[in-house]
This record gives C-alpha cells, sequence and structure tokens, in this order.
C-alpha cells in the first residue's frame, strides 16, 4: 500500500478524472445502470458536495454550523425559480448551470452575512445563530406564497444527470483543496488551531472566517439545487434540522477537516441511509444514535486530520522532503 | 383595553410554560457550559408520560405532576449519565453534537411509537370567570400559579441551600471546585434533575392548557424556549424567566397583529437581533477570553 502515500505519478490523477467523466456519460447516454442504482449514484454526488463544503466551517475552521440545510433550502429555491419560472423558454443544457450557479451565488451571498455575524460569537453561540438561520429560512419559505409556500414547490425539471453531478463534485474538490492548501486558506486552519494567536501572527482571521463561510455556503447551495432538479419537488420541511443532521452525520463520521474523510463519510452514510429505508421513521432514531456513539468513540471520525495523499498538492509532499 | 387585558392574560400563560422550559436550558448551561439541546424533547416525552399515566390510572392533578416530574428528572439523569458524561473533557463541539443526536433519538423514538397526535385527558374541571369584561379561567391561574412557584422555589434552592451553592460554585470555576470537595457529578446530576423536572411540569402544564401533543412540541415549543434562555441570557436563570415572559409577550402580540404563519420567522429573526447587539443575551455577561 505504498503507492497510497505517495502522490500519484504526475497525469495520473487527470487521467483518472477523465475516465470517471466518460463513465458518467456513457452510463447517462446508453443506460448502462437502472434508475435505482442512478439515482442512488447522484444521491451521492449530492452528498459528497453538502459534506465537503460543510466540513470546511466545522472541519477545517473548527466552527459548529448547523444552518448548512438553510443553505441548500435557498440554492434549491431559487434554481428552481430560474429554471421553472424565470427561464422556462431556456435549453436545458445552459439553462440549468445557470440555475445552478445562482442558487450557489444566493448561498454564498447570505453565507457572507452569516460569515459576518460569526465575528461576534463564537462556539455554542455560533450553533445558536447558524440555528436561527435555518429556522428563519424555513418559515420564510413557508410564508412566499410565490414559491408554493408550506404545500411547496411543483413541476420542477430533471434535469440533474449523473455528468452534472460529477462535474460539481469535481469543482468542490477542487476549489476545497485549493482552498486549504493555499497561503490564504492556512489561516482557516489557523483559526480553528487558535484564533488569537493566529491573530497575533498577522492572519487576517476576519477574511479567513468570512472567505470559508462562503466557499462552503456556495457549494451548499449549489448541492440543493442539482437536490431540486434531481427530486423534481421541493418543499421547506425537506431542509429541517433533520436534514444538517445528516450533513452533521457525513461529516463526523468520515472525519473533520479531511478531503477523503468527507467522501468516505457520504458514501458510508448514503449506503446505510439506502439499507435502512425499510425501517421508515426508525431510521432517523439509528441515524443519530450512529453519531452519539461516534462522538463518544471516535469524534474525529474515520479519517480524522488525516488525507489520502493523491488528495495533497504535490508540492506539499515536495516541502516535507526538503524539511528533511 | 378589554382586549388587550385579555391578551396579557394568554401571554402570561404561554410565558410561564417557556420560561420553566427555559429554567432546564439555562440551569444546564449555567453548570456545564454545554447546551442540552435534547431539553426540548425531554419536555416533549413529558407529555407523553402524563398522557399514559392518565390513561392507566385517573389520577388528581398533584399526584400527576408529581410523578411525571419525578419520571422526567430521572430520564434527564440517564440521558447525562449515558451521553453526556463521557464527553465531559472532550471538545465542546462534540457535546454540542451529541446533544443534538440525543434530541433526534428521542423525538424520532417517540414520533415512531406514537406517529399521530394524542389528545390528553382531562384532568382538571376548569370554571371561567368574568370579570369587568375579562374572563379567566382556573386553568390559567393554576397554570400561571404552579409555573411561579417553582420558579421561586427554585430561586430559594439556588440562593440558599448547599447544593444550590455548589452549582453557583461550578458555574464560577468548574476546576478548582472539585479541589474543595465539592462532589462534582452530584451537582451535575442534581442539576439535570432538577432541570428535567421543571420541563416535565411544563409538559403537564402544556398538555393541560393545549391538550393535542404530538412529537413535534419538541421543536415547536421545546426550541422556542430555547430561543428564551438565549434572549435572556443562556446560563443565566433569570434571564431564562425574563426571556420566558418576553417571548411569550412577543408571540402573542405577533398572532394578534399579524398572520400566525410569521410567528416563527419573526422569533427567530428576533434572535437574531439580539444577538447581533448582545451576543450574550439580555441579562448574560460575556465570555472572558483568556491569552
Amino acid at each position: 500500500m505504498r503507492w497510497l502515500r505517495q502522490p500519484p505519478p504526475r497525469g495520473v490523477l487527470l487521467a483518472l478524472l477523465g475516465v470517471c467523466l466518460a463513465a458518467c456519460f456513457a452510463v447517462e447516454r446508453f443506460g448502462l445502470v437502472d434508475d435505482y442504482v442512478r439515482f442512488v449514484l447522484v444521491t451521492l454526488g449530492i452528498n459528497i458536495i453538502l459534506c465537503v463544503s460543510l466540513n470546511l466551517v466545522n472541519g477545517w475552521m473548527g466552527e459548529f454550523s448547523v444552518g448548512h440545510a438553510g443553505f441548500m433550502a435557498l440554492g434549491a429555491y431559487l434554481s428552481a425559480c430560474v429554471s421553472v419560472k424565470w427561464l422556462e423558454w431556456g435549453d436545458p443544457l445552459w439553462m440549468f448551470p445557470v440555475a445552478v450557479c445562482a442558487g450557489g451565488l444566493l448561498a454564498g451571498a447570505v453565507g457572507f452575512l452569516l460569515g459576518l455575524l460569526s465575528f461576534k460569537t463564537r462556539g455554542d453561540y455560533l450553533a445558536i445563530i447558524t440555528l436561527a438561520f435555518l429556522m428563519i429560512v424555513k418559515s420564510g419559505l413557508e410564508n412566499i406564497p410565490y414559491v408554493g409556500g408550506p404545500r411547496g414547490f411543483l413541476g420542477i425539471g430533471s434535469h440533474t444527470t449523473l455528468l452534472w453531478t460529477a462535474l460539481w463534485v469535481v469543482v468542490t474538490l477542487w476549489t476545497i483543496r485549493n482552498l486549504v492548501y493555499s497561503r490564504f486558506g492556512r489561516g482557516i486552519v489557523a483559526v480553528r488551531e487558535d484564533e488569537i494567536a493566529a491573530n497575533a501572527m498577522g492572519v487576517d482571521t476576519r477574511k479567513a472566517k468570512l472567505a470559508a463561510f462562503v466557499v462552503s455556503s456556495f457549494f451548499g447551495g449549489v448541492a440543493g439545487a442539482l437536490f431540486a432538479h434531481q427530486l423534481q419537488f421541493i418543499n421547506p420541511s425537506v431542509f429541517d434540522i433533520v436534514k444538517s443532521t445528516e450533513i452533521l452525520v457525513m461529516v463526523y463520521l468520515g472525519g473533520v477537516g479531511s478531503l477523503a474523510g468527507s467522501i468516505l463519510g457520504a458514501t458510508v452514510f448514503t449506503i446505510l441511509a439506502q439499507l435502512l429505508q425499510p425501517l421508515g421513521t426508525w431510521r432517523m432514531v439509528i441515524l443519530p444514535l450512529i453519531l452519539v456513539l461516534l462522538m463518544i468513540f471516535r469524534p474525529r471520525g474515520i479519517m480524522g486530520m488525516r488525507e489520502f495523499a493523491w488528495f495533497v498538492p504535490r508540492r506539499e509532499f515536495k516541502r516535507k522532503e526538503d524539511g528533511k | 383595553m378589554d382586549y388587550f387585558a385579555q391578551q396579557a392574560i394568554n401571554a402570561v400563560q404561554l410565558g410561564s410554560i417557556y420560561a420553566l422550559i427555559a429554567l432546564g436550558y439555562s440551569m444546564v448551561y449555567g453548570v456545564l457550559v454545554m447546551i442540552n439541546f435534547a431539553h426540548g424533547d425531554v419536555f416533549m416525552v413529558s407529555a407523553f408520560f402524563c398522557f399514559l399515566l392518565l390513561l392507566v390510572a385517573p389520577v388528581p392533578f398533584v399526584a400527576a405532576l408529581l410523578i411525571v416530574m419525578l419520571a422526567t428528572a430521572l430520564l434527564g439523569v440517564c440521558i447525562e449519565r449515558l451521553a453526556y458524561r463521557p464527553l465531559r473533557n472532550a471538545p465542546r463541539v462534540s457535546a454540542i453534537i451529541t446533544a443534538l443526536g440525543c434530541g433526534l433519538v428521542i423525538q424520532n423514538t417517540t414520533l415512531s411509537l406514537s406517529p399521530y397526535s394524542q389528545r390528553m385527558p382531562e384532568i382538571f374541571k376548569s370554571v371561567t370567570w368574568h370579570l369587568a369584561g375579562i374572563s379567566i379561567s382556573s386553568l390559567q391561574l393554576l397554570i400561571i400559579g404552579v409555573s411561579v412557584g417553582l420558579m421561586v422555589a427554585l430561586d430559594f434552592f439556588i440562593r440558599k441551600t448547599r447544593y444550590g451553592m455548589a452549582m453557583r460554585a461550578i458555574a464560577q470555576d468548574r476546576f478548582s471546585v472539585p479541589l474543595m470537595g465539592v462532589p462534582v457529578n452530584t451537582i451535575i446530576s442534581v442539576t439535570f434533575a432538577i432541570g428535567a423536572a421543571l420541563g416535565g411540569a411544563a409538559g403537564v402544564l402544556y398538555g393541560l392548557a393545549y391538550p393535542v401533543i404530538g412529537a413535534s412540541m419538541g421543536i415547536l415549543v421545546g426550541w422556542k424556549a430555547f430561543v428564551a434562555a438565549v434572549i435572556g441570557g443562556i446560563g443565566n436563570v433569570r434571564g431564562a424567566v425574563l426571556g420566558g415572559y418576553l417571548l411569550g409577550a412577543v408571540e402573542v402580540l405577533i398572532v394578534t397583529v399579524m398572520p400566525s404563519t410569521y410567528r416563527d420567522l419573526v422569533v427567530y429573526s428576533l434572535l437574531l437581533v439580539i444577538l447581533v447587539f448582545k451576543p450574550y443575551g439580555l441579562l448574560g455577561r460575556p465570555a472572558v477570553q483568556k491569552v
């Protein structure tokens, strides 16, 4: 297993990525798998995006946000409005990316405001603020008849293909990897370790926090948009605290501060959720129970703070070798 | 004028229930510096305890109140033992997540066992009096009276007894208090028991006042009470009472002037606005940041 701890040979990662995307395209184009498998794969992709993006705030930055379902809701509703009500005459090929980006941008803008609020408080109070944000989004949507109110938003086109999902997964992973390993992004990790010390060392922790919140919520919105165009029906009660908890389970199951952990956590969770489907409401007893047991016995998750070498930029290894 | 006096009584009734639940949040936060997100669901379960008790045996009100408070206190202590104690020295985030998870486990277990809302049997024959154009029922007086009585008793307990003193000491400094020979685990268990018992009392009173109970009560009512505790300054017991009555008044006011669907929106927006201007609540003190 030595090769797993080494950076991949040059070009292998790109080639692998190309093969994956081509496979997604082929599966989509020629109908290689049945609808159920396809549904699960798309769900998996969306869960990976959610998990990695929440991990940026909860794992790398070490804050505690429970409002991710709120960003999802913003992205889902705005993208549904764009694709159903405002651009209904458009061609799905270019209209869908516009809708998804619009959803992500709205979520990112709101994430910016939430980031501003996060300057005031830390820890428990940030959890309260994000909780209040989630409740405001949910009850706000229930009071807007234009998007269906509590009945929900009907008639969204089924545009979330496997290829689109895979592309967004790659964009998310790439962006967050490059952010946390960048010079600027180290500030985000510094906030987790000790905010006061980071400030004293000249890290602009406010900028780092804002960046983390904006990027995290942008991809939360994107995932919401994909989710809306997968299910073709959304209503405010889908995006409640239970949805947020599901994302938290994925993050803390896979491991905080790890891309590979996020992918692993999302995969295990998605499969587990499908297997537990026959249990009905008991499913939502078992999933939080897993979360509680995890916190007691393995609080950092499967891959906590560790990373699969292939997700680490090549220069990291170079730096390590130079150091020796 | 009569109309407003009438609404004021309703506001005090609702506020009393919020304040009782909010006390549980604040006591636990004061002692453990941890938000017990499961407390709203403990309140919900207590209403179901009361329902089951009345189904089995039609006991009088006082007995029902005491039995439910005892059962809920036991539940609170069990949660602390099984879920929170192993994490006492873990990072704060782990404790928050565990509490959130516990709440969901309790809520969804109840939901699985009782998917539909239940109607609470009547245990208290209510009489309505009409005074100068205002009607007030004996039930409302009972709810307000029992809540205020419990709050006064709690205040006495915290200020005058040895356990109360130990609680305040732990809230001041959790690390040097054990050195003085205070049995910290016992005190924390007592805190959880009292907090949960107050939530249990609130569950019984809520079941009397609004007799349809369901598994979503923990979210609908328990989290409002949480907002009340935060508005008053979480960790501050008197702040919780202030926040409870304030929130009751705001909610009744909202429902009288705008559609009731806006209630949650306004309440949570109010929470955000207060946190922006008073980040530690109305009566809370800012945490000291040590460098």
